[in-house]
């Protein structure tokens, strides 16, 4: 049976490389993905910010788009579109309220409860920690990885309630499991800055040095993440905080899917290692 | 003819708000039967007392419904009065106007429709009434406590010394509790174990008192004055009486690396071992889970190296009955855990990395690492690498007043503790510096206050008040970020050590406990005791009786003062010869019975004997059952299973209830 896939805007521009990597893992290990037919956007912050309702109604029509295609789950790689999707299905399944006045803003009624998973939930409950070992064919020996969850994965924690929302593990759990070594740091749940990134560059700038700073601290030698957002902040960002702050940072920011097809013994052009600003190709050669 | 008198009380404003009394008392009046009623401020004072004594002898009255709150609390008072009076007890009886009716409603018509609804009731149960003679029952004058902690070894010593007989049974291989891993106490910094360990001794070399360790409660059965209780000795794996606890057996066990619940996980313990050297008795205990010789059969040196031939692998847990009148029970606190959770609800504090950072350590931990008898043998130096840290941060309310991670309540000993933590530290570390942060500061006790200034003033602890959002470690130092409410300033505290104040919590297996004796307990499982103001030592189950932090976050005086108290009420209870207890017990009509046996087998008590009736030539004419008064407790089960409708219940027969039903109706 195929699982819903809803990539988001940004698996199909900045983040192109989270997609062809996941596609790519999707396929090694033969698992069926069937895109949400006429998706529209999550939302992201703009939407709940402006109104809350707004971001309700925005993802909800994408589950019940993918509750009409029969599908009865949805993986949503972007860490934004998890969050609001996941939003959205709590609302409408806590507030009777919620559920009415959506079901009169699109136009129609969910038949079930449209389960919604991150990249990290897939693979530790649907997929399976055991198959998922079970088809390793390079495990990734020795690499210190610092595991980067940022804000939008883990909380609010009642809402998404898949990891503890201080001290998520899930990630080190998955990159332990494909042979990684996931070093102890402090930021895992720091704040990337998100799109502060345009009209407050610097506030970005000085949470990124803090971010390599503690990933350096711990003995890392990339971060691995599972959100486009911290993605492009830490990776594109990384030579501006290295001229401001004078600092030497070279660490490859990869998505953690690209991590898992390295284990399976795909290439690197396979995983799309070739679109990042700090290349990780020096750090694989090992 | 009944002549039934009507007492209406307005409990002050607690019914008098709802319910239109004074409306109430004169329709009272008027039912059938009822030749006088009326209405009082507070019908269980002085005066209130003295109205209905006047009007049973003035009025000649039959029987008395006191319409007021709930029969728990002053049953007993108004069926003294009319005794006083001269009346049986048993032909008064209460109409609940107050749990039932004016705390639950808020309409004051509809309020008062009820309370007139509830007393009719009532008198309808009270013309119907006989008078009864309550049953008289011996006392064994013996008393159980659970939990050898400092609440439940006072108790025992109270008891003792007071001339009876006590049972001290306690969970773990040694009594003492959470007061022996303490290290010096407040507010007067006098060190835990010199005050306790002779307490200890006491316990286990008082006459009067017999000491069960690594013990448990199975089951009890049977009512105040009578309990029976079993016992369950867990196996020791140890010939108790041969054991000199020499020592020689932990001294040589090769399995060392198990932590030591003593000291919080601080330390390692053998598998063979006396939790603590000052450890009342001094005799070892084998811990199978850990045990070489139990795990794959090698071993068994310790068997091999005793003198006494004192080790028992074949050792099976044993069960001991003990008869006693009496029960404290004095089972203590744990501790809330900490560490992230990843149930449902994902509480916990991950934020502050305990169990992932050493040196984020609880306040219990931080007793035993300053603690003379501790793993660093009261040196102080960080978990990690042995350092002495020059930078602590303390964090109270954890897991405290913390509805979202936690709990609501206040775990009440913390402030208190933490500010004796900073102290120690400082008479230790004398360039170390303490910062604590605060919610408030509940310093509420005798030389409590100027403790906590003593803290700040002369030994320098920094106060802020704030929470703490983040520990995160940087260069083997903890970085503390949290916000200084007062200044309005976010802080980040460079720190070598973080203690946490914990929140306070009860006994994890608890529960089971209370359902065996019957006691109540609140949604943290705190027990709850029979009232918060005027009965705070004994529980709803009469003949037990509460002590220390199983009933609510406790320091020790308190403890101890609860402790003595229960022991008081417990000499109190064995001082009189007999006691009594209400006469609502089943009775059989041996005429009809026909000895089908239903009602024995359905009585939960064993209350139900058969009982031959001879003739005068001494042949068994007639078999019935026959209820022990002794035992029956009136639950009525009898009553109804009944086939041959030959058991009713004393004070509470069927023809009373249908006419209370009926009396809904008219």
């Amino acid at each position: 049976m195929a699982y819903g896939y809803y990539p988001g805007c940004s698996l199909h521009s900045t983040a192109k490389e989270y997609n062809i990597s996941l596609k790519a893992v999707c396929g090694k290990l033969g698992i069926e993905l069937s895109e949400v037919e006429d998706w529209n956007c999550c939302g992201a912050t703009p939407a709940h910010t402006t109104k809350e309702e707004l971001g309700v109604a925005l993802a909800y029509n994408n589950l019940l788009n993918a509750s009409r295609q029969g599908l009865e789950d949805i993986l949503a790689p972007c860490a934004a579109c998890y969050n609001r999707l996941k939003n959205a299905s709590y609302a409408v399944k806590h507030s009777p309220e919620v559920n009415k006045r959506m079901n009169e803003l699109t136009g129609g009624v969910m038949e079930r409860d449209m389960k919604v998973y991150n990249i990290l939930e897939f693979f530790r409950d649907i997929y399976g920690q055991d198959n998922l070992k079970a088809a390793i064919e390079k495990p990734l020996e020795g690499l210190n990885v610092a595991c980067y969850y940022g804000c939008l994965l883990v909380r609010p924690s009642k809402v998404l309630n898949f990891d503890d929302a201080e001290d998520p593990v899930s990630m080190d759990d998955l990159v332990r499991l494909i042979g990684g070594n996931p070093v102890r740091w402090s930021c895992k749940t720091e704040c990337c800055g998100g799109s502060h990134a345009i009209p407050e560059t610097d506030i970005v700038l000085e949470l990124g040095r803090r971010i390599f700073t503690s990933a350096q601290a711990g003995g890392a030698e990339m971060i691995a993440v599972a959100c486009p957002l911290c993605q492009a902040n830490l990776d594109m960002r990384q030579s501006q905080i290295n001229k401001k702050f004078n600092t030497d940072f070279r660490m490859p920011v990869v998505y953690v899917t690209q991590l898992i097809g390295l284990a399976l013994g795909l290439s690197k052009e396979e995983l799309g290692f070739n679109s990042h600003f700090v290349s990780a190709a020096e750090l694989l050669k090992k | 003819m009944a002549r039934i008198g009507v007492f209406v009380c307005h409990c002050g404003e607690n019914i008098g708000r709802t319910v239109d009394c004074a409306a109430v008392a004169k329709r009272a009046a008027l039912l059938r039967d009822v030749v006088y009623a009326v209405d009082y401020k507070y019908m269980c004072s002085d005066p209130g007392q003295n109205m209905i004594k006047d009007a049973i002898k003035e009025h000649n009255l039959s029987g008395v419904v006191v319409a007021s709150c709930s029969p728990l609390m002053h049953e007993k008072t108004f069926r003294r009065t009319v005794t006083e009076a001269g009346m049986n007890p048993f032909l008064c009886e209460i109409a609940n106007i107050r749990e039932h009716c004016s705390w639950v409603h808020e309409d004051k018509p509809v309020a008062t429709e009820k309370a007139l609804d509830l007393i009719r009731v009532m008198v309808e149960k009270v013309k119907r009434d006989i008078p009864l003679d309550p049953i008289r029952i011996p006392v064994t004058k013996k008393a159980l406590v659970i939990g050898g902690g400092i609440a439940g070894i006072q108790a025992a010593l109270d008891i003792a010394e007071g001339g009876k007989e006590v049972i001290l049974v306690e969970k773990s291989p040694s009594i003492g509790g959470h007061m022996a891993q303490l290290s010096e106490t407040f507010p007067t910094l006098d060190c835990s174990q010199c005050i306790l360990t002779p307490k200890m001794v006491s316990a286990n070399t008082h006459k009067n008192i017999k000491l069960y360790t690594y013990s448990e409660i199975e089951k009890v059965s049977g009512y105040i004055g009578n309990f029976n209780v079993t016992i369950r000795k867990k196996a020791r794996y140890i010939d108790e009486t041969l054991c000199t606890g020499c020592g020689i057996c932990q001294e040589k066990c090769p399995q060392k690396k198990i932590p030591s619940e003593f000291n919080e996980g601080l330390g390692m313990r053998k598998a063979i071992y006396v939790p603590f050297p000052q450890a009342v008795p001094n005799k070892p205990v084998i811990d199978r889970e850990h045990c070489t010789k139990f795990i794959n059969g090698k071993c068994g040196l310790c068997e091999k190296i005793c003198g006494r031939k004192a080790v028992r692998f074949d050792q099976t847990d044993s069960f001991v009955n003990e008869e006693v009148g009496a029960i404290v029970v004095a089972t203590g606190y744990d501790l809330y855990t900490i560490d992230k959770k990843t149930d449902e609800t994902l509480k916990g504090y991950g934020e502050y990395g305990y169990g992932k950072y050493p040196d984020v350590v609880s306040g219990l931990q931080f007793e035993r690492l300053v603690s003379a008898s501790g793993p660093t043998y009261g040196e102080l130096k960080r978990p990690s690498d042995g350092k002495v840290p020059e930078t602590i941060v303390f964090i109270q309310c954890v897991g405290s007043r913390d509805e979202a991670k936690g709990v609501s309540y206040c775990s009440k000993i913390c402030c208190m503790y933490t500010a004796k933590h900073t102290m120690l530290y400082k008479h230790k570390v004398h360039n170390g510096q303490a910062f604590v942060f605060y919610m408030d500061i509940r310093a509420g006790g005798k030389n409590y206050d100027e403790f906590v200034r003593r803290a700040i003033e002369e030994d320098g602890a920094v106060y802020l008040r704030g929470r703490v959002s983040k520990i995160s470690e940087e260069n083997g130092k903890l970085i503390v970020k949290g916000a200084d409410t007062l200044s309005g300033a976010q802080v980040e505290i460079s720190a070598d050590m973080v203690v946490l104040a914990t929140a306070i919590s009860a006994q994890p297996d608890i529960v089971p406990l209370a359902q065996k004796l019957g006691v109540g307990y609140d949604q943290y499982h705190f027990l709850s005791e029979a009232h918060p103001k005027l009965r705070p030592v004994e529980t709803n189950s009469a003949g037990i009786f509460l002590a220390g932090a199983c009933q609510a976050p406790k320091d020790i005086p308190e403890a101890v003062a609860q402790a003595s108290a229960a022991a008081s009420k417990v000499l109190g209870l064995f001082s009189s010869l007999e006691l009594e207890r209400e006469p609502y017990v089943a009775k059989v009509n041996e005429s009809t019975c026909v000895d089908c046996e239903f009602c024995l087998t359905a009585c939960p008590y064993n209350a139900i004997e058969r009982k031959e009736i001879k003739n005068r030539k001494g042949e068994v004419i007639k078999v019935v059952s026959h209820v022990n008064e002794g035992k029956c407790q009136g639950c009525g089960t009898c009553v109804s299973i009944c086939r041959s409708k030959s058991i009713d219940l004393a004070g509470f027969t069927d023809e009373q209830v249908y006419s209370q039903i009926n009396a809904l109706f008219v």
